[in-house]
């Protein structure tokens, strides 16, 4: 990727949701993946903060890329993602103190998401504003699409409810395994072999087409 | 890569331009922080005062009013204007005026972090009539039950604080117990899968309710004037 291509496409905005998503492909943030995404609605408001944080930090970023000397690019990347980490702390305390009580530690945990880090550095310090801001807009959604779908089956087997709603019967005994630690790591397991049996399913299915 | 962009990278760096990046950056990162700290700054507080005010008439079941008191030089006293310092206590009144309860803060360690949270004392049974957690950091799906268990939460429709005979201290200590074995009223009765974070909460209210409570029963009168 340089310079020279500043193309806005659809491409740069749709590879974060399907084809390159942080979650299922790159295998990025894996803490929140794992700790937050016990219930659909935790799992949601986790991926709309990191998609603020991320969004507004690949801008920043990439406003300033040609400002930023190499050695010091690291430290003035983690400089800006913190600030807006506490920024969005503020903004969800102004919205909803519920919901701030429900993210709890996790949202100051949001710094130390590799897929900002990784997409500051890999994509929006050598892309211009437009393409960063597609590029973080589509990554953003991929993930909180990712920790959605994460929530959602841990909930449901773990509680028996869909953001809140009952909707397993009464009869259903809980799966409490599902919302523990140990339940994160089988439902992303579950997850991944999904992605790569659709993707090695499709790769077959080119090749026969070629053949 | 291309020649240009190899040299870039072997050039010297130029210690003036990265002071000016970082000092640069950080300025810059310092007003965005203190500007969104002044802008959501009163309505994060109106939202904080709405969350104690709803936990207030939740833990004084029946209350209709309340009036804020302030322990200063050992004397009871009315809460005027804004104050930061102490313990604060909110006396809840019902229709006509009588006092059913008192609501205060305690604070104590959790699971992960200081757990603080809001209990109501009903001077007429002498027991704990409601819990409301203001702010916790336990785990959540587990440690989080604290706050919305149903069976924990009926520990706290009346949990005994009498006093002894001497009026210093309780009667009973308030003691955690394994989920479903309360028989006495000062036990609490533990949720499973959350034992540390009901076991706190246990540990906190008899801290702050052998503390507060022989000072209330003797300073009541002190409460009732609304």
């Amino acid at each position: 990727m340089n310079e020279a291509n500043n193309k806005l496409d659809t491409n740069t905005f749709i590879k974060g949701l399907w084809k390159e998503n942080p979650v299922f492909v790159q295998v990025l943030g894996m803490c929140p993946v794992l700790a937050v995404t016990n219930s659909a609605t935790n799992g949601m408001a986790m991926g709309l903060a990191t998609a603020f944080v991320l969004i507004m930090s690949s801008t920043l970023v990439s406003l300033l890329r040609n400002f930023i000397p190499k050695q010091v690019r690291i430290a003035t990347f983690i400089l800006i993602i913190a600030t807006f980490v506490t920024v969005a702390e503020y903004l969800i305390q102004a919205i909803s103190i519920d919901i701030h009580k429900a993210l709890g530690a996790f949202i100051s945990l949001i710094v130390v998401n590799c897929l900002i880090l990784g997409r500051a550095e890999a994509f929006a310090s050598k892309n211009s504003v437009g393409k960063s801001i597609l590029d973080a807009t589509g990554m953003g959604v991929g993930f909180t699409f990712a920790l959605l779908c994460l929530g959602g089956v841990r909930e449901i087997l773990g509680t028996g409810t869909f953001f809140g709603i009952q909707i397993l019967g009464a009869s259903f005994e809980p799966w409490i395994l599902m919302i523990l630690p140990g339940g994160g790591f089988f439902t992303l397991g579950a997850w991944l072999l999904l992605f790569n049996y659709m993707k090695e399913r499709k790769a077959a299915k080119m090749q026969e087409a070629t053949a | 890569m291309n020649q240009a962009e190899l040299d870039k990278l072997v050039e010297a760096p130029n210690s003036w331009h990265m002071v000016r990046a970082l000092a640069g950056i950080g300025l810059m990162c310092a007003l965005l922080i203190v500007t969104t700290y002044e802008l959501t700054f009163e309505t994060i507080k109106q939202n904080k005062a709405e969350v104690l005010e709803r936990a207030i008439f939740k833990v004084v079941p029946g209350a209709q009013s309340k009036t804020t008191f302030i322990v200063k030089d050992g004397q009871v006293e009315k809460l005027q204007g804004e104050s930061n310092s102490g313990l604060k206590y909110y006396a809840g009144y019902d229709d006509s005026g009588k006092l059913i309860g008192v609501a205060l803060e305690a604070a104590g360690q959790g699971f992960q972090d200081i757990v603080r949270v809001l209990y109501g004392f009903s001077p007429d049974k002498q027991a704990i009539v409601g819990m409301e957690v203001l702010e916790s950091k336990e785990t959540p799906g587990l440690g989080d039950k604290i706050e919305k268990d149903e069976t924990f939460l009926k520990n706290f429709e009346a949990l005994d604080v009498s006093l002894n005979e001497s009026g210093d201290n309780l009667k009973n200590e308030i003691i955690f117990v394994k989920n479903g074995t309360k028989a006495n009223p000062w036990e609490l009765d533990g949720i499973t899968g959350a034992t540390i974070s009901s076991k706190a909460i246990a540990a906190i209210l008899q801290a702050s309710a052998s503390q507060n409570m022989p000072f209330l029963n003797q300073n009541i009168e002190n409460f009732k004037q609304q």
